[in-house]
């Protein structure tokens, strides 16, 4: 966060931003390091290494759709159309392969490369008509839902061949396929974040745009890039969904955008833009499945996991304000 | 629908043009011009009977879309609303099943829905936690909470006169009523009364407000207070409106909510727009969905066409506003 201490006097609380980062990720830490504990002594089957390997397998498609929506908020922007991102490259996998009869490797790059236009769209609309990001994204939202059933006409596709399922369904190594590709896409995602020129432009862009625009950042390239690229992500999200459940249906993916956005806003990333880290996103999406599914082991019911997923959603925000503020020492 | 004013404009009294500029009227001109073209393709959509049914079962989510322009226009957004509208319905259907006197079933839900949001108004007001933060979480809450209260059972057997939304006096059914009444009053409050001036304030310039003298945390509280009640007015109405109240709302009710509110010219950065606005958006985009139904398309493309229309519609806001401030 150096550049940003160019001018102190105008972002006193930058310092403090910069300390509430580390406070976020490290009270986050310690909720999961507890969660971990306690839910492990609660139940046998949680801490063993089938069960957790299990629940990267499930959580896989939140996680990284979650990377590049991180990248979206830290410009100031969201993008609420990634769950019918998801759903219509579900479909397109299913309509290309079942409907059009191409070869099925084929399939999957049309269906990739449909979630990837699909983004590619929100970022044209966002970059050059100046609707605001939430708006543009919850129009797409309808349009892709709705392109989703008018394509499939609801029906599902199924009996794709066995080794399509090796992606959602297989092991490399012992470990879930979709693992290794959610592990090369958070390092990838770090390193642009944190390591590079673009990311930093992109905290540049959520701190002031109009200062990022001044000082020769190509705002508008960044922003369609980090669209696209959560277009993209979606799109991969929506094949390993397809591979790991057996079948194509045109409401997959619904309701994922909250999902998301709730692992991105737990790891610390401020809705107003500027801050944010990929590893805060990481622990926030570890941390609700680990609730999710420790709590379930338990007998909590996973409707009720839901109500304790939203309490330590508002509940965090607040003790990481509080502590920021008593810090700064006006709280 | 700008050029049509431009051109037509150039003899006629100014004023006639601001009117047209407004989103109001341009929703209103796109309402009438979808009613006849769709009525002369098939008259049985202009039938007294599908106009009220299209507007009977969409009344609660108009209802709604008032409380949430005002929150919008304030500067802050509410997520968790179609999460709420499911909870408060079920709510009331338990007390009505249970006995309690049905105007306490018809009254509570805005007591506890108001009490909800202005919880979410306290953590956004004085803690400063984004409202979309906010509003996340408590749709969590609510909608986990419901499931595992209700465990997904519908509530049937509801009391004889319970159903509110069905009864019809002179003949119109309630919901329009209370589609109508709540609009007109709600805009006037908004224009006219000093916290209605006030929640334009905190939205357009929160920090210029703050020098006039109004309390930001306290308007915004008040807004959402006030969005409980829509709120809570809303389930009912969704509530009482079957025989049966199911334990799930219409998928995505939330942000259909909220695009009845932008669709009707409010602006996501606050400080723009009107409750009036949000109703026409409610009703045509209800219409729209109808009308896609009456010019057989096929039903799996509606979502679609839904999708292109609030695209268009927001463009067209976008453009319109665009041109009128290089005007001006």
């Amino acid at each position: 966060m150096a550049e940003t201490d160019m001018a102190p006097s105008a972002r006193p609380a930058t310092s403090g931003k910069r300390r509430f980062q580390f406070g976020h990720e490290a009270l986050l830490l310690v909720l999961l390091v507890v969660s971990l504990f306690v839910l492990a002594t609660q139940s046998d089957v949680f801490l063993t290494t089938a069960n957790l390997l299990n629940q990267g397998r499930l959580m896989t498609e939140v996680a990284i759709v979650a990377l590049p929506m991180t990248m979206i908020i830290v410009t100031g922007g969201i993008d609420l159309s990634v769950g019918s991102m998801l759903g219509l490259s579900a479909i397109m996998l299913g309509y290309s392969w079942h409907n059009l009869g191409l070869p099925l490797e084929v399939a999957c790059v049309v269906a990739v490369l449909t979630g990837t236009a699909a983004g590619f769209f929100n970022g044209l609309l966002v970059t050059r008509t100046k609707v605001p990001p939430l708006i543009a994204t919850l129009a797409t939202l309808a349009l892709f839902r709705g392109l989703a059933e008018g394509i499939s006409e609801a029906r599902s596709v199924r009996g794709y061949p066995e080794w399509f399922y090796r992606l959602g369904q297989g092991e490399v190594l012992g470990v879930p396929s979709q693992l290794w590709i959610l592990l090369v896409a958070i390092v990838i995602a770090w390193i642009v974040m944190a390591r590079t020129t673009f990311g930093r432009s992109l905290y540049a862009i959520g701190h002031n745009e109009v200062a990022a625009r001044f000082s020769g950042i190509a705002v508008d390239r960044c922003k369609l890039i980090i669209y696209t690229a959560s277009g993209f992500t979606s799109g991969l999200a929506g094949l390993i969904f397809v591979s790991r459940v057996s079948t194509t249906r045109s409401d997959m993916g619904t309701g994922l955008e909250l999902d998301v956005i709730a692992a991105v806003v737990l790891g610390g990333t401020s809705i107003f833009g500027g801050v944010g880290t990929i590893v805060g996103t990481v622990l926030g999406f570890v941390l609700i499945q680990v609730l999710k599914n420790g709590l379930a082991l338990t007998g909590v019911t996973s409707d009720a996991t839901i109500v304790v997923i939203g309490t330590v959603l508002i509940g965090s925000i607040l003790l990481t304000n509080f502590i920021s503020r008593r810090r700064r020492g006006d709280g | 629908m700008t050029a049509a004013a431009d051109t037509a404009g150039v003899g006629i009294l100014p004023g006639l043009r601001r009117i047209f500029a407004t989103q109001e009227a341009v929703l209103l001109l796109a309402l009438v011009v979808l009613v006849i073209v769709v009525g002369l393709i098939n008259p049985r959509f202009v039938s007294e009977r599908n106009i009220q049914s299209v507007l009977l079962g969409n009344a609660y989510i108009a209802v709604a879309a008032i409380g949430m322009s005002m929150v919008i226009i304030s500067g802050n957004i509410d997520i968790s609303v179609g999460s709420l509208i499911g909870v408060l319905a079920t709510l009331s259907g338990s007390l009505a099943v249970n006995g309690v006197p049905i105007i306490l079933c018809w009254l509570i839900p805005l007591v506890v829905g108001s009490l909800v949001t202005g919880f979410m108004g306290l953590l956004v007001a004085y803690l400063r936690i984004p409202a979309i933060v906010v509003s996340l979480g408590m749709l969590s809450i609510l909608k986990g909470g419901l499931i595992s209260v209700t465990g997904g059972d519908w509530i049937t057997d509801l009391p004889e006169g319970y159903h509110l939304a069905q009864m019809r006096p002179f003949d119109i059914p309630m919901p329009i009523y209370f589609m109508v009444i709540l609009t007109i009053g709600a805009a006037i409050w908004m224009r006219y009364s000093v916290t209605g001036r006030s929640i334009y304030a905190v939205g357009g310039n929160a920090e210029a407000a703050r020098l006039s003298g109004i309390s930001r945390e306290r308007t915004i509280v008040k807004v959402f207070l006030i969005h409980g009640v829509f709120v809570g007015i809303a389930s009912v109405l969704f509530a009482t409106q079957l025989s049966i109240i199911q334990s799930t709302v219409p998928p995505n009710l939330e942000l259909t909510i909220i695009t009845a509110s932008v669709v009707g010219g409010v602006s996501i950065l606050g400080g723009v727009g009107t409750v009036i606005g949000s109703t026409f958006a409610a009703v045509l985009l209800a219409a729209i969905g109808s009308a896609l139904i009456f010019v057989n398309l096929s039903p799996y493309w509606l979502r679609a066409v839904q999708g292109v229309l609030i695209l268009v519609t927001v463009l067209a806001d976008i453009y319109r506003r665009r041109r009128m401030s290089r005007r001006r």
